[in-house]
């Protein structure tokens, strides 16, 4: 990576997924010089990829590492636990930290399930009084979420349906088997049931290949026919010449200078631990809701007290995640699948869109609904568990045979929902536990609600109806109120939003409605920490739209002579 | 769906609009790993977990006596028939061998749960399992490869059976052997998509 040199950009951005890919993008594109930092290593899936390879390729055979917890062909290297980075929870906090260490960062590792906010979800306070709504509204953001379809690419059918929005979709591809029968039990019972809407891109889109179905997106592609933020945003934008890359570069804090503006960050080389700085005129935080808020937070000074960003003290506060849960199944129809190749895109190629009237349930928000199963390829961890099945396990060649009737014979559901914010769930910094470079780190307090769990627990009922209509045979007994319905740890679904929030007044959010901070206005965010609410959709695309807004209003601020 | 041979994977592969950066060398690379997935006789690629076997293999983890009982549990789990090669044909030995040497939760599991089989044999019939006739054998495995079954002083045996299993079916489902049985046809490119067969569909009653 080119050494940075000591003069001034126009643009310092820290992070480079999808928030801050897309600033490097959009601003370099309008003639910025921007410099990027990222805290991980370098990252091409042209050439770093593990597409393709078949499991015995490794005496692994694709199981997970200490780096690579969703496997060791996963292309995101990082994970729940980051050796020499700690972070802290509060007593009694269940909360798990994910993060991407490398060029590119989370968009190496997400499920490409792209969704729009709908006109609802920006405004949720003024329709259930929970929450608070955002200061801009879906009008507001529609323009960025088409160019946003249009640079990067997503599939997906044009429904009409309320507050699940369309986008320019390229075709989706048909449904696998097992998603025939689950297309056709929802039809059933009344619940919306349409093709996925993901990142991949099933025509020629920009210069990059269309998808070759290897079903591999987890592991990068090596034709760009999915989106991750290098080879989508990254490499385009060094193209111009105008983007300095830094990697391994650990941010330690926003300087400021005495009229309290930014000037720059300083950071750390972690290849030789010293400390550096590089200055520039504009700095945008895409860290990651969380680390963005640690760096807020330990940016310091006399003008800034409580760190950047934070007269309001918000910073830290509404911290959410997505709410989950699973439950799978037996179907015995689907014994004896005729092996076929199901692989199709890396992702489910439909899904369920929230479609209930919350005036008729006991809990607010809704759901997504995600569907697994198939035939997929057979690596470390194959059919585990296979004495739940009906012969109760065996040995021999009775065995044996259980493994070829069964494979492909299980659906599962993974249910995607909106959490309200609460005071009791956020971050703050550590008192006294720093990371190996002496950066502070954070402490994680966590709370679900009653409004959670009743949500979580009518996922778990509607995907035992699922499996029930379907007539298969649910693996588990239904989660009891004391084991949370099964809810997943705050964290575990990597959704975290929300602990930078902008908002209509500087009382009560760290940033105004262009995800600019009240308190220097030189400071941007673009990535999930300016989000007041979560949805019952994925945040990347809206992450992806705010970016290029932000980025947007900072060349035309910039063009008129206003930062 | 249409497969593609090495040649029509490299074309699809090269299909990239000019002007994007696409390293050869890449393009090269995976339509390789096509050819080998098509081509189970092919050339043994570097890496590869399954050699022709020529030497024995020493094991770094197992000790002799727990080669040798690993070796005969594995084969009564997934044993030689008609459509494939067992557990050891496949390198499932092996492949535990590398995977204990990595993750040392495993390790605990396979040296106390062998150390249980060898116990429970001398209980029962004064000999290891390995010595024991095939009838004394298959009582023990009959005592604890049904779980739902199985009385309860054997609860220790149920569950070291139970990761034995999933170890075993891990190992040799995921080698050429083992995907060649299931008939696994995927991780490749395929020019278009065309969903479900429509022989599958009916088969399925869809």
């Amino acid at each position: 990576m080119s050494q940075p040199r000591n003069d001034l950009y126009d643009v310092a951005i820290v992070g480079s997924g999808a928030g801050g890919g897309m600033a490097a993008y959009q601003l370099t594109k309008a003639g910025a010089r921007v410099v990027l930092l990222e805290a991980g290593g370098m990252w091409d899936n042209t050439k770093d990829s593990a597409m393709l390879k078949m499991p015995y390729d490794s005496p692994r055979r694709g199981a997970s590492t200490s780096d690579r917890p969703f496997g060791e062909w996963d292309a995101c290297i990082g994970g729940w636990s980051i050796p020499g980075e700690p972070y802290t929870k509060a007593e009694g906090t269940k909360f798990d930290w994910w993060r991407g260490r490398m060029l590119g960062g989370r968009t190496n590792h997400w499920g490409r399930i792209s969704l729009r906010f709908g006109p609802d979800d920006f405004k949720r306070k003024s329709i259930d009084g929970l929450g608070d709504d955002w200061p801009i509204s879906y009008d507001e953001l529609k323009p960025w979420y088409d160019e946003v379809d249009r640079l990067i690419g997503i599939f997906g059918s044009v429904e009409n349906l309320p507050n699940h929005p369309d986008g320019l979709f390229h075709p989706a591809p048909a449904p696998r088997y097992y998603e025939h029968l689950v297309k056709r039990t929802s039809d059933r019972m009344g619940i919306t049931c349409i093709p996925a809407r993901l990142s991949v891109i099933t025509k020629p889109l920009n210069g990059r290949a269309p998808c070759h179905y290897c079903g591999q997106c987890n592991r990068g592609c090596m034709t760009n026919s999915n989106f991750s933020s290098p080879n989508v945003l990254i490499f385009p934008a060094m193209r111009t010449g105008r983007l300095t890359l830094l990697t391994d570069a650990m941010v330690r804090e926003v300087m400021t200078g005495p009229d309290g503006r930014a000037t720059g960050v300083s950071y750390i080389d972690k290849r030789t631990a010293e400390d550096r700085e590089v200055r520039a005129r504009i700095v945008v935080l895409a860290a990651s809701a969380c680390e963005s808020a640690r760096i807020l937070l330990n940016s310091k000074s006399t003008r800034h007290p409580n760190g950047l960003a934070n007269a309001s003290g918000v910073v830290g506060k509404y911290l959410t995640d997505t709410t989950g849960t699973d439950v799978a199944g037996f179907i015995p129809r689907l014994v004896d699948v005729p092996p076929h190749n199901a692989d199709g895109v890396g992702g489910g190629h439909i899904y369920m869109p929230w479609w209930l009237d919350n005036a008729k349930l006991d809990f607010p928000r809704g759901y997504h609904i995600e569907v697994w199963g198939g035939l997929g390829m057979p690596s470390y961890g194959f059919m585990g568990g296979i004495q739940s099945y009906p012969e109760g396990g065996g040995y021999g060649a009775d065995l044996k045979a259980q493994y070829r009737r069964y494979w492909g014979a299980t659906v599962g559901f993974s249910g995607r929902g909106e959490m309200i914010p609460n005071e009791k769930s956020y971050c703050e910094l550590d008192p006294e536990v720093k990371d190996k470079w002496g950066i502070p780190v954070l402490r994680f307090h966590w709370e679900w609600r009653d409004t959670e769990y009743k949500q979580v627990k009518h996922m778990q009922e509607t995907f035992r109806a699922l499996i029930g209509e379907m007539g298969g045979e649910v693996w588990s007994p239904m989660p009891t109120r004391e084991q949370g319905y099964g809810i997943a740890n705050g964290g575990a679904i990597i959704h975290e939003l929300g602990c930078v929030r902008m908002g209509a007044s500087e009382r009560d959010s760290a940033l105004n409605a262009q995800c600019q901070a009240w308190d220097c206005d030189n400071l941007f965010v673009a990535d999930g920490g300016s989000f007041v609410s979560q949805a019952d959709k994925n945040p990347t695309w809206t992450i992806l739209a705010l970016s290029m807004r932000v980025s947007d209003y900072i060349t035309r601020q910039r063009r008129a002579g206003a930062l | 769906m249409s497969e593609m041979n090495r040649r029509d994977a490299l074309q699809h592969l090269l299909a990239v609009p000019a002007g994007i950066a696409i390293a050869p060398d890449a393009l090269e690379r995976a339509a390789d790993h096509v050819h080998a997935a098509l081509d189970p006789q092919g050339a043994t690629q570097a890496g590869t977990a399954q050699p022709a076997r020529p030497r024995p293999y020493v094991p770094k983890q197992f000790t002799p006596d727990e080669w040798r009982l690993v070796r005969m549990l594995v084969d009564y789990l997934i044993p030689r028939d008609a459509r494939s090669g067992s557990a050891t044909d496949a390198g499932v030995p092996e492949f535990m061998d590398f995977m204990l040497g990595e993750y040392a939760s495993m390790r605990t599991w396979m040296r106390n749960g062998l150390g249980w089989m060898h116990a429970e044999s001398r209980k029962r019939f004064g000999t290891s399992f390995v010595s024991a006739s095939e009838a004394q054998r298959r009582e023990i495995l009959d005592a604890i490869a049904f779980p739902k079954r199985a009385a309860a002083d054997v609860k220790a045996g149920v569950e070291f059976f139970n990761n034995l299993r999933n170890l075993t079916a891990s190992g040799f489902y995921s080698s050429r052997i083992g995907i060649a049985d299931l008939g696994y046809i995927g991780n490749r490119p395929v020019a278009e998509w065309k969903g479900t067969p429509p022989e599958v569909m009916r088969k399925l009653g869809l």
